[in-house]
């Protein structure tokens, strides 16, 4: 089924948490909505979902206008942050549920049921915890009863709700893949809301990168990491590091360095936020010929796995830039504290800074590093 | 002690305050009612059973226990409709209207029987409404049901409170989203997850209204066999120096109510393992 979303606002007392929202998602797609907590992605999931109503705007399930449909009849399948399970029921019973409580006139026979939830808790890989309790459970375990419950129902559109934000990073790993092979099995429309990048970019098909109500990119994976539309989506994907600039002509002017900027070209004299990636710098012994590098020391060398993360400090200004670069890379060009490099990016984006209000995000560290 | 009730635990000090529980409970307990016992035994086995069997005393067992335990269940429906508009709704009033859920617990208990009885009298506030209608409140069976009520208010409400407040909205929501309706999702979802609290707030409010004595006298006009309560009788037999006759029906209020509570218990018991595995209606 199709999700179509059209004008959509909706607003807390004086704080707007979603800003006249448009968003299409065809059917059979995994959808991730990506953005720092208070962006509006939970409050949209729920306005989906029929949890939550729009102040107005449009919601369309394959064209039809569900807006005003109850959440019992909107054959959403949802999955919350914390499981919602039914503490006082085994997990067969939690599962059998949506079947359980149909008016008796639809309401599958007894059997149809047991063969019904036995086949989801095969599916979800928890035949052998039918009989337990969810407090016997581990979150893991808890939210693949939870999805199981969901799925149980047949619904058309399947929302999660941050399903693995409560969960360690191992088990988190390991759920979002077979989150992904369950979608690519059952094609149904779903839409997951998540605040860890890293998970949005293995998981969905494609990401709708949300901040303050708005609707930042929406792309494929790779679209939203390599072709970032704003400042704010190149922050949020990925470590950056930000270098002070000055555009003119066509030209972007960073220290000692020059890019060519052809969108900029009728720009005179204006200020501007040059975007790097750490891992999409080279470190030079040796100037080169023409504009191409910036100077600074390194102040800190750290292994990080199979990546080496390397602080400098810019001369003249002292700001701080990180690099990556792999393992073999460091081995083979050890470089200490204190060396003198030249600073080359492969891959420069430059933003200007009235036209894309600069507003520092927090990062999302732990496992989301370094992609 | 034999190493059968001792389990290791990370807890020191199972010996010591076990005897401190049970010396506690003796000192509090068990010795004021053994002395219940004794004094009852200053009566002969037919002296005793004349006492306890009288058709006034049978009468007024009826009503005590009859009323304490219709209180007690009305309560129980009506307590968890307080405790779910506190818990589930933000109004304003409201955290009075919390404190006043308590007041029964402070208020003397003469005072409500006195308020109550003057409300609910032939020309009192309340009472003047229902009279036309031909229901007589004060000094009826009534009335003590009325008292009892209002003495035993704060115990559902108060045990209820905290398990609705622990009961995620999320639960419900994934109720809902599976197709529940709103009854459905009270009889499937909440009431099963409230019916321990709820059966322990029943049994307060029970226990406690067998016991009441001051707001009833007031209300209950006192009628023998018809609004006459057990502990009346003994006060009446305290007056007139039968302590022996005063122990005999304490003892029996002791009994039953003690085999009432036990039942309760063993149902709580039971309703929790009956927690899981519904079949569909």
């Amino acid at each position: 089924m199709s999700i179509e979303i059209q004008n959509l606002h909706k607003r807390f007392g004086a704080f707007v948490a979603l800003d006249h929202i448009d968003l299409s998602i065809p059917p059979g797609q995994l959808v991730a909505l990506l953005g720092p907590s208070g962006c509006g992605k939970t409050t949209l999931l729920r306005i989906i979902a029929g949890l939550e109503t729009a102040d107005h705007g449009q919601v369309l399930f394959d064209g039809e206008d569900a807006t005003r449909r109850h959440v019992r009849e909107r054959g959403v399948g949802f999955v919350f942050q914390h499981y919602a399970l039914f503490q006082h029921m085994t997990v067969f019973e939690n599962i059998a549920f949506g079947l359980r409580v149909r008016p008796r006139a639809v309401r599958p026979p007894e059997t149809a049921i047991r063969a019904k939830v036995n086949a989801l808790l095969d599916l979800v890989q928890m035949g052998w915890l039918a009989n337990r309790y969810p407090s016997q459970l581990s979150g893991g375990q808890r939210q693949r009863i939870a999805l199981a419950r969901a799925l149980a129902v047949e619904p058309q559109v399947l929302l999660l709700d941050e399903p693995f934000g409560a969960l360690d990073t191992k088990v988190r790993k390991e759920l979002r893949r077979w989150l992904r092979r369950l979608h690519d099995e059952l094609h149904i429309t779903s839409v997951f809301v998540t605040h860890d990048q890293e998970e949005a970019l293995e998981v969905a098909d494609r990401i709708v990168v949300m901040n303050h109500g708005r609707i930042e990119q929406i792309g494929s994976p790779q679209e939203v990491y390599d072709a970032p539309a704003t400042p704010f989506v190149y922050q949020f994907l990925g470590n950056i590091n930000l270098f002070h600039s000055r555009v003119h002509a066509g030209w972007a002017r960073v220290g000692g360095l020059r890019v060519q900027v052809p969108e900029y070209g009728d720009t005179e004299h204006a200020p501007a936020m040059a975007y790097v990636r750490p891992h999409d710098i080279d470190l030079l012994r040796e100037p080169e010929d023409g504009d191409t590098t910036l100077t600074a020391t390194i102040s800190r060398v750290s292994q990080l796995g199979s990546l080496v993360r390397l602080e400098l400090i810019q001369s003249p200004d002292g700001e701080i830039a990180e690099v990556e670069m792999t393992r073999e890379r460091y081995a083979a060009d050890p470089l200490q504290i204190g060396d003198l490099v030249f600073v080359k990016p492969r891959q420069v984006r430059v933003f200007l800074q009235d036209h894309s209000k600069v507003t520092p995000v927090p990062q999302w560290s732990g496992d989301g590093d370094g992609i | 002690m034999t190493p059968r009730f001792r389990h290791p635990s990370v807890l020191p000090g199972f010996g010591l305050t076990l005897g401190f529980t049970i010396g506690y409970l003796s000192l509090i307990v068990l010795i004021p009612l053994t002395m219940a016992f004794l004094r009852a035994l200053d009566l002969s086995w037919d002296q005793f059973w004349q006492a306890v069997t009288a058709p006034r005393v049978l009468a007024s067992y009826r009503l005590t226990f009859g009323a304490a335990f219709l209180a007690a269940a009305f309560n129980t429906v009506f307590g968890l409709i307080v405790a779910w508009v506190l818990v589930r709704y933000r109004f304003p009033g409201q955290r009075l209207v919390d404190a006043l859920v308590d007041l029964p617990f402070a208020l003397p208990t003469a005072v409500a029987g006195i308020t109550l009885a003057t409300l609910y009298s032939g020309n009192g506030w309340i009472g003047q409404y229902l009279k036309p209608l031909g229901i007589k409140v004060a000094f009826t069976p009534l009335g003590v049901i009325v008292a009892l009520v209002f003495i035993s208010l704060p115990f559902v409400v108060r045990t209820v409170q905290p398990v609705l407040e622990d009961l995620e909205a999320e639960v419900e929501e994934a109720a809902a989203s599976l197709g529940a309706s709103r009854w459905q999702i009270f009889r499937r979802v909440i009431f099963p997850a409230v019916r321990p609290a709820l059966l322990t707030g029943f049994t307060l409010a029970f226990a406690r209204a067998i016991g009441e004595y001051g707001s009833v006298i007031f209300i209950a006009g006192n009628l023998p066999m018809v609004s006459e309560i057990t502990p009346l009788l003994i006060v009446g037999k305290l007056e007139q120096y039968d302590y022996g006759g005063a122990a005999a029906l304490s003892v029996v209020m002791l009994i039953i109510s003690f085999i009432l509570l036990l039942l309760i218990n063993l149902l709580q018991r039971w309703s929790r393992t009956q927690s899981g595995g519904e079949v569909a209606s």
